[in-house]
């Protein structure tokens, strides 16, 4: 197999004295969606923000490499970081009402990406973010450009911090509970766009969510952790299937209507 | 007669009016009808701001509704004076979503639990005392922990204390507004089971307001699907699901993602004229 984008080795993350992640690993290929599956407090979020550095004190870092394109990111200095973060490593997060800076239009905002990363500037951004904007799907995407978070819906606000993910063509982007906030016809499309955008732009991700019905549609591998630890890993439709480990089976069978024919569309097309 | 009978009820908001004119009008439950029998669980089901949350007030009269009906065992409670109102809610309460802004963080848990045997005054401290150990027995939490603080629970016991708390007066009939919508899908299924053995238990009437469909399926007899303030469709659930008659109900199943990965998600869009 050929070196991954993403390779994280034996990653500890500890808030203060507590142990969040206990030595985890896995690895993501270019072009796969890797699933983080687990419940609140599972750990899935420390290892996000962890890959990025963002994670706040008391939470730290305590052991573990996090190898992305053969670099230690662990191991940057503060400003080569910041040149990943947006450039090459896209990042989405579950609320965009408090992802977004309220006081900017999304134009600005997509435009203060490009133009920190050195990829455009002045007139030049604003139309690549109307591009953006139009690539993922924001109907009249010239008047759009000019508004701010707060004049977009739930569904809008998280295409237009996709289009901010993805402004600087990063390889990997990781999406943290990207439609959790979302009601279900919208998270649907939102779906679809993340399935498209991985598609047309050949994007890695890391998809992070306590929902496995996401993870059936969305990736191609899962990894299911529970308090720190990841207990089970394998394809999705393996995992999904023939789960092995009885935390993995207790997290399917404790879906409500787990059993049903998922089709259901289907038969009532009948 | 049904327990709870609800007829064109509506609740209108005027929206950004101000001295100089009025406001546009929400229309946020526009002429819904609906009747819940006995021992039954209702589901009202439906996206944000389809006005499912709005019409389980109304019931309550926690927000006054603006015209219809609503009658409580074949009396109309919106004719209720306060004293009367008062009086009837002992026999219909209501588990909100969240447990960590429904919950007095300045109150232990006995006195949470105990609040509504004191506004209605019944029994003495020491009577009042026995009955939060019973109700803390009854919804699966330890009677040792009745003096803590609701953070030092996690989420799924304190909707165990909102639920003790709910109970503490016998209703009859329980509105859960998204009463589990906030938990893991492990401490989820928990509080579904408890619910479900409590209704055995009471033979209590529950309406449940949900925006997951999921739920819905296993746990409610009838379902009533709500879009824009109105009922599109209603039935028993059984049918609803498999043989859904109205477009954003085939759309919202739709929308649901399959768990099994090899079931291509074939998706129906729904787009009303506005």
């Amino acid at each position: 197999m050929s070196e991954p984008l993403l390779r994280v080795e034996g990653l500890s993350v500890a808030f203060g004295a507590t142990a969040a992640v206990n030595g985890i690993s896995f690895d993501i290929q270019a072009g796969e969606t890797l699933g983080l599956v687990g419940e609140s407090g599972s750990g899935k979020s420390a290892t996000a923000l962890s890959i990025v550095r963002l994670l706040h004190p008391p939470g730290r870092v305590t052991a573990g490499r996090i190898v992305f394109k053969g670099r230690d990111l662990l191991a940057l200095p503060d400003s080569a970081m910041r040149d990943v973060r947006g450039a090459e490593i896209g990042f989405i997060f579950q609320e965009p009402m408090t992802a977004l800076n309220p006081v900017y239009t999304i134009g600005h905002q997509i435009a203060e990406t490009l133009r920190v990363h050195g990829r455009a500037r002045g007139a030049a951004a604003k139309v690549r973010a109307i591009e953006l904007l139009t690539a993922v799907h924001i109907p009249d995407a010239e008047r759009r450009v000019n508004d701010f978070p707060h004049q977009l819906s739930g569904g809008m606000r998280q295409r237009a911090m996709i289009a901010i993910a993805i402004a600087c063509r990063p390889p990997l982007v990781i999406a943290d509970e990207p439609t959790t906030a979302l009601d279900v016809t919208i998270q649907a499309e939102i779906l679809d766009l993340l399935r498209e955008m991985k598609t047309s732009l050949g994007l890695s991700m890391l998809l992070i969510t306590h929902d496995l019905g996401v993870i059936a549609q969305t990736a191609d591998r899962v990894a299911v952790m529970n308090a720190g630890e990841i207990v089970e890993t394998g394809s999705v439709r393996s995992v999904l299937k023939q789960p092995q480990h009885p935390y993995t089976q207790a997290l399917l069978a404790a879906i409500p209507g787990a059993r049903r024919a998922p089709t259901k569309a289907a038969d009532a097309a009948r | 007669m049904p327990l709870v009978d609800v007829s064109h009820l509506v609740k209108h908001y005027t929206r950004g009016s101000s001295l100089l004119g009025d406001g546009a009008i929400v229309k946020a439950v526009d002429d819904v009808s609906f009747a819940i029998e006995e021992g039954e669980t209702f589901a009202l089901v439906g996206e944000s701001g389809c006005g499912k949350t709005t019409t389980g007030r109304a019931i309550l009269r926690l927000v006054e509704p603006t015209s219809g009906s609503v009658k409580f065992r074949g009396e109309e409670i919106r004719d209720f004076s306060a004293r009367r109102l008062r009086d009837a809610r002992r026999h219909m309460q209501i588990v909100f979503q969240d447990p960590y802004s429904s919950l007095n963080p300045r109150m232990r848990a006995r006195a949470i639990v105990e609040e509504p045997l004191l506004i209605h005054r019944i029994g003495d401290s020491r009577s009042r005392r026995a009955r939060c150990e019973e109700l803390f027995g009854l919804v699966n939490l330890d009677p040792a922990h009745l003096l803590r603080y609701p953070h030092e629970f996690s989420g799924g016991q304190r909707q165990r204390i909102s639920l003790a708390r709910a109970l503490a007066l016998n209703p009859s009939f329980v509105v859960l507004d998204e009463a589990v919508s906030a938990l893991d899908v492990s401490v989820q299924a928990q509080v579904m089971a408890l619910l479900a053995d409590l209704q055995r238990r009471l033979s209590l009437t529950y309406l449940f307001i949900t925006h997951d469909l999921r739920l819905v399926e296993h746990f409610c007899s009838r379902v009533a699907v709500m879009y824009r303030g109105t009922i599109v469709e209603m039935g028993q659930t059984s049918d609803v699901f498999a043989n859904p008659q109205h477009a954003y109900t085939r759309a919202l199943l739709s929308a649901v993602p399959p768990l099994d990965p090899d079931a291509a998600a074939q998706r129906i869009r729904y787009a009303p004229t506005p």
